[in-house]
């Protein structure tokens, strides 16, 4: 993609809004998985006690991570895991290319990996001759689909049953018109079985790495990590770096915490540890940075780094909920992922910080308290004084500055204002107005707050 | 090389050092019985929960639930019967992959999840738990902990090479967010658990 061709948020978000009934649907159905979230969440008394505790585990890997990825190093290696570091995306993808190069695989499957999408692995695979098969249904159906995710836990929430009946029609041979989810999801089954069994190399992601131990977990309720890495004579975990937790007892908490607030399960179908490969099985993991030690110098960006990909501030948020993750042009959407898009590139993701209504909601449900919707704020100011603000929020910004820096401009153009909502109203109610669209400009008052004071309290 | 280099960035950017807080001491309810708790959740989650006093009861059970289901393998020998074969090594964990029911007797049973915890010496091979089309746990009463925190207390430090924490069948609800049992791992799971007398 180039530059040129990637559209804003709010061009996105406008797009997705063609279809009202469809935005209407998408919105309720992650706000009913927000509500599933609460009620999990309820039912554990000591959940904000939980949450604290797992901010403060998270401060304190954030704050000695390097001697943890160098403990988990050493373990790893001592555990029979091959250890491999990436500085960025292009390192991360030729590390795996070379493994699979080195053991001559043609083929991969792989379960989910946020962090893969970040790397966009596949689109360099692919280039480089590698077929790779996404595991998980919902990341299944978006690469048939030739989409990216919409959502880190819900891949495909943007997608209609008879959408998905109709890529499996064309792809898995389905009959044409099938829409029944338990049978879309059978033939999903029996094509990806045949994948596992006859694939040499699997992918994983992965949720924590204990630096105590050198094992790491994955989390899935389908089971195809496990089918994966179990059944693949190599398997490859790709690990973000911040995924460190201390020790084995921390997962006690995370794991608690992380699908309450993802869906609202007491737990995921799968917790898999795996601490040394099976005999003739070769494990590699890639440390991967990608830009997070830069994020991590930034002091009002850092906590973003405590993230454990649960998507509950997606689910709450009422932007996302109406514009869809597609609008956010990036890897991870929503609300977590507008916080980490900006240290990436903060000229292509300049207007992601600005598709909230920094109502907080994002912030009262991270299982891990990051200050999401201050972070938001806080980005907006870094990217108007670095100048990657948008020309008409610039020009509103300096004419806002210009007015409101002198008293008699500011009541001239308050008058003129008025005088412009009262005599001409179409002048303002147009679709020049980005305001007008979906509202009403409010009716003029006769006269300012100031003038009313002047004329009512003063005289006396 | 990129390790130094992340390393270097990292002692540059990190912040001060933070504590590492100690996990408080949760209540819990100690009226609430585990085996309840711990069977409202399992059934909640699509799992099949028969609560038995026996081994003989457990294989009776199988031979009802089971009766049609061709390549039955018990990793649990007191369980290997005439209809319930045991267990047998092969390398190749692809041959596992007509299994259509295996038996496990994991090493504890969280209440709080319905939750098992099991390690690679009790799985036969890696991949069986997750190959076979339904899975059987056999979960004796004994091993019940009220919540994760005391799983990875009983846990500690003991090695493995693999564990996992298995939660009712394999799903999804990707599609229009339709649960679905039986995605890619096993389509049921039968828990019996076992009162010790």
């Amino acid at each position: 993609m180039t530059d040129e061709a990637i559209k804003t948020h709010p061009e996105l978000s406008e797009t997705f809004n063609q279809d009202e009934a469809r935005v209407d649907w998408h919105d309720e159905t992650l706000w009913w998985i927000r509500q599933k979230r609460d009620k999990s969440a309820h039912s554990i008394p000591e959940w904000e006690m939980l949450r604290e505790t797992a901010s403060q585990i998270k401060n304190n890997v954030l704050s000695d991570l390097g001697k943890y990825l160098v403990s988990f190093e050493e373990k790893a290696l001592a555990n029979g895991i091959i250890v491999h570091w990436a500085a960025d995306a292009a390192e991360h993808n030729r590390i795996v290319h070379d493994i699979l190069q080195k053991n001559g695989i043609g083929q991969m499957v792989k379960s989910k990996s946020m962090l893969t999408e970040e790397c966009h692995l596949n689109e360099y695979l692919e280039q480089h001759g590698i077929d790779v098969i996404d595991s998980d249904l919902g990341e299944r159906i978006v690469q048939l689909a030739k989409e990216p995710p919409s959502h880190i836990v819900l891949p495909c929430i943007h997608k209609k049953k008879e959408e998905i009946g109709e890529l499996f029609y064309r792809h898995l041979g389905v009959p044409e018109g099938t829409s029944d989810p338990q049978i879309l999801t059978e033939a999903a089954r029996q094509h990806l079985r045949e994948t596992f069994l006859t694939r040499k190399a699997a992918l994983t992601g992965v949720n924590f790495a204990i630096a105590e131990t050198g094992e790491f977990v994955v989390c899935t309720n389908e089971g195809n990590a496990d089918m994966g890495a179990h059944l693949a004579d190599v398997h490859i975990a790709s690990m973000g770096m911040e995924k460190i937790i201390p020790e084995r007892k921390h997962l006690g908490v995370f794991l608690r915490l992380l699908t309450r607030s993802a869906t609202g399960q007491p737990i995921t179908t799968y917790s898999s540890h795996f601490k040394k490969p099976r005999p003739g099985q070769e494990m590699h993991i890639i440390i991967v940075d990608n830009g997070r030690t830069i994020q991590m110098g930034r002091a009002d960006f850092r906590a973003s780094l405590k993230c454990i990909r649960c998507g509950a501030c997606m689910n709450t948020c009422p932007v996302y909920r109406r514009s869809g993750g597609h609008s956010y042009h990036n890897a991870i959407s929503g609300p977590i992922g507008a916080i980490l898009a900006p240290n990436l590139d903060m000229k292509k993701y300049a207007d992601l910080p600005f598709a909230s209504t920094l109502c907080g909601s994002c912030s009262n449900v991270c299982p891990v308290k990051i200050d999401i919707h201050q972070q938001l704020y806080k980005w907006r100011q870094v990217i108007v004084k670095e100048g990657y603000a948008d020309t008409s929020k610039k020009i509103g910004m300096q004419l806002m500055t210009f007015t409101l820096s002198s008293p008699v401009i500011y009541r001239t153009a308050g008058k003129a204002g008025r005088w412009f909502l009262k005599h001409v109203p179409f002048a303002v109610n147009n679709k020049f107005n980005p305001w007008y669209k979906h509202r009403d400009m409010p009716e003029a008052p006769e006269e300012s707050f100031g003038e009313w004071y002047k004329r009512n309290v003063k005289q006396k | 090389m990129s390790r130094d280099k992340i390393l270097a960035a990292l002692q540059q950017n990190q912040p001060e050092l933070s504590a590492l807080p100690s996990i408080p001491v949760f209540e819990r309810d100690q009226e609430l019985s585990l085996t309840e708790k711990f069977k409202a959740m399992a059934e909640g989650i699509g799992s099949k929960v028969y609560l038995v006093s026996s081994l003989q009861e457990v294989q009776e059970q199988m031979n009802v639930d089971f009766a049609d289901e061709k390549r039955i393998v018990s990793t649990v020998a007191s369980l290997v019967s005439a209809e319930i074969p045991a267990f047998e090594l092969n390398a190749d964990p692809h041959s596992y992959a007509d299994v259509d029911v295996a038996i496990f007797e994991p090493l504890l049973a969280i209440a709080e999840n319905s939750a098992v915890w099991i390690t690679e010496d009790r799985m036969g091979v890696r991949a069986l738990p997750f190959i076979t089309q339904h899975i059987v746990m056999l979960v004796n009463s004994h091993i019940l902990v009220p919540d994760m925190h005391a799983a990875y207390e009983r846990i500690g430090r003991t090695d493995y090479g693999f564990g996992s924490f298995i939660a009712g069948p394999s799903k999804t609800a990707d599609i229009e967010q339709s649960l679905v049992l039986g995605a890619h791992g096993p389509r049921s799971m039968t828990v019996f658990l076992i009162n010790e007398v």
